[in-house]
């Protein structure tokens, strides 16, 4: 038994120390390798990084309230009329005073130019009112203050600062007709509501000619979860046509779309993986080709077809192996932590940050691993076949 | 079967199918090769003299008929149990030597005592006798590209050595060397021969070479022809 893993262990090691004679081929194989594990990884890291961000912004002890079939703020819109009357739905959280916990919120779109390429893109800004904070958890102003109420102030999300010129503290924006002023900065612990310009609502009313409609409504569920005490009395007021969520369900949905991200990027791995994989075949046939009188040499000294088999089969192993781990730190290097933005469900930017998590690094070296086998097992089912006789054949 | 001898092929036929033709290379050949033998076989090209160097080596198995070695069949034998026999009577010297190009000179010799139980330790020392006996043991670190083609010979006889086999099969040994170093593996071969007792069957186009054997066979389309030389 000692004989048989040494033949193998010997071949393996030859195999290796042979590769720098195959140096140009070997190093395609694994660059070829490490771009399809860089592309997979770069996908998932986005969809984690998007998935995180979105399951970070909503929470089952917040409802939100929509009129129905809106599904998104943008579209959404009720009256003052409306938000009062939903106010007095049961199973919401009441303050000491015994007033409901809620937020009537406005939801407009405007203009940023983006670091990344200087091109315009949309920034949703919030109407909100200092009780809507209270509605956000980890809600910190960083910077300045909050803006004051029936001021063209505003409080900028970190997303924005990060991914947007000319938010910071400050700085005087114009929107339309009108101009505004940067009074801080906050920030949510990474959610999506770090992509939003807030406001006082009342302010956004007006200078965005809103009268006094709403887009939304947030508020505190008495029992976390339970929005069912209101979607009773929703259904029960033919006045109301509304939907009823709460936060977690409705940005869960709202980023399904986008989750798509990561099936798309397994398939075009999967494509591109096959490109390796005829890569892999061709490197490791010509292998064993170049080798064909070593293993026939060997062969006729006395190792096995099993060790020109394993032999070959574990340098196809560590070339993906080698091509798997560039990939995955090319992926870390460029996309981990990187900051990005994409239209969100509403037609704005959401910021969020690839996340590299050692699931996904696994998940790059697993296929990496499957083009190594796969690539690796028909040449080295060649290379167990190689005849003998090839030792006697040819010069060198 | 007397024995003294140490390989006996008993009606060894060996055909190639090509196509649509059957090719016979030996029909219903016989040969007895005595224990302490160096037997040169020479022949022109396609003579089926490397044809029987493979089968003696059990590199290549006759289509019909017995190889016997030692009282044992090895023409029955599966792939992977020849090359255990293989690994533990034959040594092969070629006539491009085979050295693995990215290992050094004992690392080469060092070869087929892998596949034994040898620990290292014993290994190591065999390895220093073997490269001793060719008269190499200054080389033993040396990569194959660092030692002329002599040495490299040299080198793949102390590989074929190592493990002790009783029987050494060489192909052409001499057919890449000039003359001088030809003679001085020649001479290394008829050493073995005369004081290690090793049985030596050298498949040859050198009739110079074919001189230092104790007796020469020749093949001429599958068949042995009456020129039997003394040496």
């Amino acid at each position: 038994m000692r004989g048989f893993f040494s033949q193998i262990w010997t071949v393996v090691v030859m195999n290796v120390l042979s590769l720098p004679r195959r140096l140009w081929m070997s190093l395609a194989a694994i660059f070829a390798v490490s771009v399809v594990v860089a592309v997979l990884l770069a996908f998932l890291a986005m969809a984690k990084g998007f998935e995180q961000t979105l399951a970070g912004t909503g929470t089952d002890r917040i409802a939100i309230i929509t009129r129905t079939g809106s599904q998104s703020e943008l579209n959404s819109s009720m009256s003052r009329d409306t938000v009062n009357l939903v106010a007095t739905a049961p199973g919401i959280a009441r303050d000491a005073g015994g007033d409901p916990v809620y937020s009537a919120e406005l939801y407009v779109i405007v203009d940023g130019i983006k670091r990344s390429n200087q091109l315009k893109a949309n920034i949703p800004m919030r109407g909100i009112s200092p009780r809507g904070f209270g509605l956000r958890e980890q809600l910190e102003i960083v910077e300045g203050r909050q803006f004051e109420p029936g001021r063209n102030e505003i409080v900028v999300g970190e997303g924005v600062l990060r991914q947007f010129e000319g938010f910071e503290l400050g700085r005087e924006i114009r929107f339309g007709k009108t101009n505004w002023e940067v009074v801080g900065v906050f920030s949510t612990g990474g959610s999506a509501f770090e992509s939003e310009l807030w406001a006082d609502a009342p302010t956004v009313q007006s200078q965005f000619q809103r009268g006094s409609s709403f887009q939304t409504v947030r508020l505190r569920l008495e029992t976390p979860g339970d929005v069912q005490p209101i979607l009773e009395f929703v259904e029960n007021d033919p006045q109301l046509i509304l939907d009823v969520e709460t936060e977690a369900d409705f940005f869960a949905n709202q980023g399904r779309a986008l989750t798509g991200i990561a099936i798309f990027g397994w398939i075009l791995s999967v494509v591109m993986g096959l490109g390796a994989l005829a890569g892999a075949l061709n490197t490791m046939y010509t292998s064993v080709a170049a080798r064909a009188r070593e293993i026939a040499t060997l062969r006729a000294i006395g190792f096995s077809n099993i060790s020109a088999f394993m032999g070959t089969l574990a340098e196809s192993l560590l070339l993906s192996v080698l091509g798997g781990l560039a990939g995955a730190i090319a992926a870390w290097l460029f996309f981990d932590g990187f900051s990005a933005s994409t239209l969100g469900a509403s037609f704005t930017q959401v910021v969020f940050t690839f996340e590299l998590t050692p699931e996904l690094f696994r998940d790059g070296i697993v296929l990496a691993v499957a083009i190594g086998l796969i690539g690796g097992l028909f040449p080295a089912w060649r290379a167990a076949r190689v005849p003998v006789v090839t030792a006697f054949q040819g010069g060198e | 079967m007397s024995d003294d001898i140490l390989f006996d092929l008993r009606g060894i036929s060996k055909k190639f199918v090509k196509g649509n033709d059957t090719i016979t290379v030996f029909e219903n050949l016989d040969m007895s090769i005595a224990r302490g033998d160096f037997l040169a076989i020479m022949g022109p090209s396609g003579s089926g003299k490397t044809t029987l160097l493979n089968m003696l080596g059990g590199v290549d198995q006759p289509t019909s008929g017995e190889v016997v070695f030692d009282g044992k069949r090895v023409d029955t034998l599966s792939e992977n149990q020849l090359a255990a026999w293989r690994a533990n009577n034959v040594g092969f010297i070629f006539q491009f030597y085979n050295l693995m190009p990215m290992l050094n000179a004992e690392r080469n010799v060092e070869l087929p005592l892998l596949l034994t139980r040898l620990g290292r330790g014993q290994r190591k020392k065999n390895v220093a006798a073997a490269l001793e006996l060719v008269s190499l043991s200054d080389r033993a670190k040396h990569m194959p590209k660092e030692l002329s083609g002599g040495q490299q010979q040299r080198v793949a006889i102390a590989r074929a050595l190592v493990s002790d086999p009783k029987l050494l099969l060489c192909d052409e040994p001499t057919g890449d060397l000039d003359r001088q170093t030809a003679d001085e593996i020649l001479e290394m071969l008829t050493l073995l021969n005369r004081d290690y007792g090793k049985t030596i069957i050298m498949v040859t186009h050198d009739p110079e070479a074919a001189k230092y054997a104790k007796r020469t066979v020749h093949l001429d389309k599958g068949e042995f022809v009456a020129k039997e030389l003394a040496a």
